[in-house]
């Protein structure tokens, strides 16, 4: 599938701490990427880079082939989505109003007839219809984050990237998130999601990155990437990866034995 | 998640909530419309020389060249409500509606319930470049002298506050509140040494301006402060979309399309301008801009696109009560009206800032 996003040589340093040095990562249609890595590593910086928000020192971002940041803002808006690790609002608006705010970059163009259809399938699809009335302050955390979801989807955009969009959630939605990100890469986007469980992005994920210390350590599909040694080496932990019995699934686990006390090290910068 | 998702309510209310909130909306605009309707045509017939409603509204057709309706019998009836009253209600209308959008546009901006153009000390800023005008007996710009150097006052402290308050794309309450204070604090050495280099005439004018009132209103006034207020309040229309996504936080506004710079210097134009032209001759009145957008919020919910013109309407009805008030309340006094919005609109911010409080979980 050909590449809709790309990060060339990407450095971002603030003052004399450098958070990425020289990435390189191509996003393809059809995909899903995921970004893993130790607190620190970087993930949130590149997602931010790719999003266009992020100005980077050295390098260059291509969404279309084209400089992202010589896109208009609202042209942007219809390409890609972008799934922050907050959301916060500052007014009580319903959760409706806040998923079809998603819609807002389609205004004045023909698919702004589709935005009800477009909203309401949002909101089934994060599981959030039965809250769409009820106002946003007064969700629970793991209910932010689902119509926070919503909302990107309402964009529909053809790159949808997401910061941890998963930490919020329960199992159950952890996986219809996923699910749903892999539907939508398996009808022609691209995406980008950032994730804290192993096991959660390999079996999910066409493509794994692993950063560290601001580079990429390694790239490529979930079996090749996800080896214990590199993970033990990337997460400064034993961990061990195995097949699950019966399949060929991937399992991710930290070794948990006194011998290997997790030491709190100053690795927990930011 | 279990106890709310359990609760009996979820299955009737969404529902039912949502056609009573559409409904609720041209309620409000009809209610709010007739209100001022009924209060402009009171408050033109009251006073010392009394005109019954229906000569009021008989006076106006007249001067429309429309024939109906009794004309003042009073002699003096016809000149009093063309040179005295009608000029002070079309201010007040004016005044209560730029301070009222103002602090809807404010609070848009400043992603905080909680941000008025008088509390954070812009409207003292404003008040600055004023009083300068009276004590240096400016007159550069004619009739708009005040109005420019009110501008100009009220821009620079809106900045200020703008690039102090504010961190990561949203401003906490206590930084507003404070910032609010020590701009205040400023803002009133200035008036204060003003006053002091001012003669008697000079400081007697700056203490009932600072007191605010629309006492001596006349057409030129109005002529001034109209063209500014409509341009305010338009301006204020044609942003409300964005500031709907600009409540999503900075990042997540530009995600969808919006340039945040741009909106953010157009809002600041947009609030010094409508914080000056209802300041360059009435003085201040504060609180209106926070009760009013905050009322409205609580009857129709926090979408821009109604709450901007809601909260014009509502800031017109409630000075022109208020004014009414002012001018009826004592025989043979004119209260000053700053007085009287700040006796109820200082309570009213206590309670806000003690429900903020309690529902932001501490003083975030």
């Amino acid at each position: 599938m050909s590449v809709v996003l790309e990060a060339l040589g990407v450095r971002v340093a603030y003052g004399p701490t450098t958070i990425l040095d020289g990435v390189d990562v191509d996003v393809h249609a059809g995909q899903v990427l995921a970004l893993v890595g130790p607190n620190g590593a970087g993930k949130s910086t590149l997602l931010s880079v790719l999003a266009g928000d992020t100005v980077p020192d050295e390098g260059d971002v291509r969404l279309d082939a084209l400089d992202v940041r010589a896109i208009r803002l609202d042209e942007l808006a219809r390409r890609r989505a972008v799934l922050l690790q907050e959301n916060r609002l500052s007014f009580p608006f319903p959760v409706r109003d806040v998923v079809a705010m998603g819609r807002a970059p389609w205004r004045g163009t023909g698919a702004e007839d589709d935005d009800d259809r477009v909203v309401g399938a949002a909101l089934a699809t994060a599981d959030v219809a039965h809250l769409a009335t009820r106002t946003y302050p007064t969700l629970s955390g793991g209910e932010k984050a689902r119509t926070s979801f919503a909302r990107a989807l309402a964009q529909e955009p053809g790159v949808l990237l997401l910061d941890e969009p998963t930490a919020a959630l329960d199992i159950r939605h952890q996986e219809a998130l996923l699910v749903e990100s892999r539907d939508r890469a398996r009808a022609g986007a691209a995406v980008v999601v950032v994730l804290h469980d192993l096991t959660l992005a390999a079996a999910y994920a066409d493509r794994v990155v692993v950063l560290a210390d601001g580079r990429v350590r390694g790239d490529g599909p979930p079996v090749d990437v996800l080896t214990s040694a590199l993970v033990s080496d990337v997460y400064q932990h034993p961990v061990d990866v195995f097949t699950r019995p019966g399949s060929d699934e991937l399992v991710v686990l930290p070794v948990r034995t006194p011998a290997h006390r997790p030491v709190a090290a100053g690795k927990e910068s930011r | 998640m279990p106890t709310t998702t359990a609760a009996p309510t979820p299955t009737t209310s969404p529902s039912a909530a949502v056609p009573t909130r559409s409904r609720r909306i041209p309620a409000l605009f009809v209610g709010l419309s007739a209100a001022l309707l009924v209060l402009a045509v009171l408050s033109a017939g009251m006073g010392q020389l009394s005109v019954p409603p229906a000569e009021v509204v008989g006076s106006l057709l007249h001067h429309l060249g429309l024939d109906v309706g009794p004309v003042p019998a009073h002699p003096n009836g016809d000149a009093a409500l063309w040179t005295i009253r009608f000029p002070r209600v079309a201010m007040a209308l004016l005044v209560g509606a730029a301070l009222a959008t103002g602090g809807a546009l404010m609070q848009g901006v400043f992603g905080n319930p909680l941000a008025d153009p008088g509390v954070v000390g812009v409207s003292s800023g404003a008040a600055v470049g004023a009083c300068a005008v009276i004590v240096l007996g400016l007159t550069f710009l004619g009739p708009w002298t005040v109005a420019a150097t009110a501008f100009v006052g009220g821009l620079l402290t809106t900045i200020l506050v703008y690039a102090t308050a504010r961190e990561n794309g949203r401003t906490e309450v206590v930084t507003l509140v404070l910032t609010g204070v020590a701009v205040n604090a400023v803002a009133g050495a200035a008036l204060a040494l003003l006053t002091f280099l001012g003669d008697t005439q000079e400081r007697e004018q700056i203490v009932f301006w600072q007191l605010g009132s629309l006492n001596g209103t006349r057409w030129p006034y109005v002529a001034v402060v109209a063209p500014i207020v409509a341009v305010g309040i338009a301006g204020a229309v044609l942003v409300a979309r964005r500031l709907d996504l600009l409540a999503l936080g900075e990042r997540s506004a530009r995600h969808l399309g919006v340039d945040v710079e741009r909106l953010r210097v157009v809002c600041i134009v947009l609030v010094a301008l409508l914080t000056a032209g209802a300041v360059a001759f009435c003085g201040i009145i504060a609180f209106v801009g926070l009760v009013v957008p905050h009322l409205v919020r609580m009857a129709v919910g926090p979408g821009h696109r109604v709450l901007i013109p809601a909260s014009a309407l509502g800031g017109a009805v409630l000075l022109l009560a208020a004014d009414l008030v002012a001018r009826t309340a004592v025989p043979y006094a004119d209260l000053p009206i700053g007085m009287l919005t700040a006796l109820v609109g200082g309570p009213f911010f206590f309670w806000l800032i003690r429900r903020t409080r309690r529902s932001a979980g501490g003083w975030a």
